[in-house]
């Protein structure tokens, strides 16, 4: 647990002093950042300069090594794993689909929560990431852009509170980037969602949030 | 021919070694000529080879004249020394050896324990040790085979275990394809070996028996036995080992730490 006392705070989320060290290596030094509900904050900064790392400890994918999070003014270590990761859905970099249908990758998030996900629900997911029908389509056939789309989709059938965003359009070609930008910052919008994005193009921590947080070699430089 | 020179088995015995050597070198010298270079690799194994063998021949015929409950003593030994070289395919994982120890004992020790019990295999040393290492040996195959497998398949799907982690679902069902590929894969040349028994492989232990003048029909019979009792010894090690190795495989905040 933290050696400071928590404090009642209104946001949604918040890292105090986070701190990842791995062999010697400091990945993220002591970085304290809040994140308010309904609100888009960008991470940005040069290549290695721990976005991603942030990222994964956020959705405790790694271990802190110093520090902790707060989500909901509750200590993160505190929250099973499995609940915790889907209250902060995490959206990878790249979209490592499940073998099979676009529906089974859907229904995946909720099934490992023991809830069956309504195909009248996953009709309504793939609508809003522009992929009607697509629901019994192998997941083998689809290209790098509708991969992504239906990796948001898989992310949003979980419900989360806060929507943490890895590059999401770094793996994408030029025109497939642009879309999928659209769709994350529509259904943002749409559903109101509070949101972390790491990406190492100013223009799109700019065109997407509201605020942008800069990492330099694990240290936030200036928010 | 051989035996026309010598009427001393043991000298028999180091003759034919000698000569068999001689044909592994050749191929090894061979295979230098196209550059594949064997020769160090090779001359160490055979040495080695042939002195273990050796050395456990004459450990065998001390405790053959020592009571039978020495035996389980000589069939843990095998399974410890068993351990240590299938652990060192889990290189990386904390633990490995403890994880190989019991998949061997668990799946090659109840195998070897109840067939005794039933009467399938018989008590007597030089029945017991011969066929309980066969099963070992089989066991520990398995659970290298089954380490390596799972590692690399961790490996090969980091990005596929971290997406249903972040989705929230348990260690055990986003690594339940990879443990089912590490069980196959290891179980594959077992039941490769059962279904070709006789057809592409008379076994050792059948010829054996054939030479030690047993009926031929009860000797392939006991051969089967004995491939069926390897095959659940295998299946049931790589099961244990790959089952513990999973658990090994995540940390208590369920994160992926191979």
């Amino acid at each position: 647990m933290s050696d400071e006392p928590e404090q009642l705070n209104s946001a949604v989320l918040r890292t105090q002093r986070l701190t990842r060290v791995v062999e010697g290596r400091t990945l993220i030094d002591e970085v304290s950042i809040e994140v308010r509900c309904g609100e888009v904050v960008a991470v940005t900064g040069p290549s290695g300069s721990g976005k991603s790392s942030l990222l994964r400890l956020l959705n405790r994918l790694d271990e802190p090594t110093g520090g902790t999070v707060y989500l909901d003014n509750r200590d993160y270590r505190e929250i099973p794993p499995r609940e915790l990761r889907r209250r902060l859905g995490m959206l990878l970099q790249r979209p490592f689909l499940f073998p099979g249908t676009v529906a089974r990758n859907l229904a995946f998030g909720p099934g490992a929560h023991d809830e069956e996900l309504a195909k009248e629900t996953i009709a309504e997911l793939l609508d809003s990431v522009g992929l009607p029908g697509y629901a019994e389509r192998d997941v083998r056939r689809l290209s790098g852009g509708e991969a992504q789309r239906v990796s948001l989709a898989r992310t949003l059938a979980n419900r989360p509170e806060v929507l943490l965003l890895d590059e999401p359009t770094s793996a994408l070609d030029e025109a497939a980037q642009l879309g999928v930008e659209e769709l994350i910052c529509r259904i943002i919008k749409s559903q109101g969602l509070t949101c972390v994005i790491v990406t190492h193009d100013r223009d799109q921590a700019t065109r997407m949030a509201g605020r942008t947080v800069l990492l330099e070699a694990g240290r936030v430089v200036s928010r | 021919m051989l035996s026309g020179f010598f009427a001393d088995t043991l000298q028999l015995g180091i003759a034919q070694a000698v000569i068999s050597a001689v044909l592994a070198l050749a191929i090894v010298y061979l295979a230098r000529r196209n550059e594949i270079h064997l020769e160090r690799e090779t001359a160490v194994a055979l040495v080695r080879g042939f002195v273990q063998i050796v050395a456990v021949g004459s450990i065998l015929v001390l405790v053959f004249r020592g009571p039978s409950w020495t035996s389980a003593f000589v069939l843990l030994f095998m399974m410890l020394a068993a351990a240590a070289t299938s652990a060192r395919r889990a290189r990386g994982i904390s633990g490995a050896f403890v994880v190989s120890f019991y998949g061997i004992a668990g799946g090659a020790g109840i195998v070897i324990a109840l067939m005794t019990v039933l009467g399938v295999i018989d008590p007597r040393m030089a029945s017991l040790i011969p066929v309980g290492s066969m099963i070992i040996a089989s066991a520990m195959n398995s659970v290298a085979l089954a380490l390596e497998r799972f590692r690399s398949e961790l490996a090969a799907n980091v990005g596929l275990i971290e997406a249903g982690l972040a989705l929230g679902a348990a260690p055990n069902q986003v690594v339940a394809p990879h443990v089912e590929a590490a069980v196959g894969a290891a179980m594959i040349p077992r039941i490769d070996t059962l279904r070709a028994l006789g057809i592409v492989w008379i076994p050792g232990l059948m010829a054996g028996m054939v030479l030690a003048g047993s009926d031929p029909i009860y000797a392939a019979i006991y051969q089967f036995v004995v491939v069926a009792m390897i095959v659940a010894a295998s299946g049931l090690s790589s099961v244990i080992s790959t089952l513990l190795i999973r658990g090994r495989a995540f940390s208590a905040a369920e994160q992926l730490v191979i």
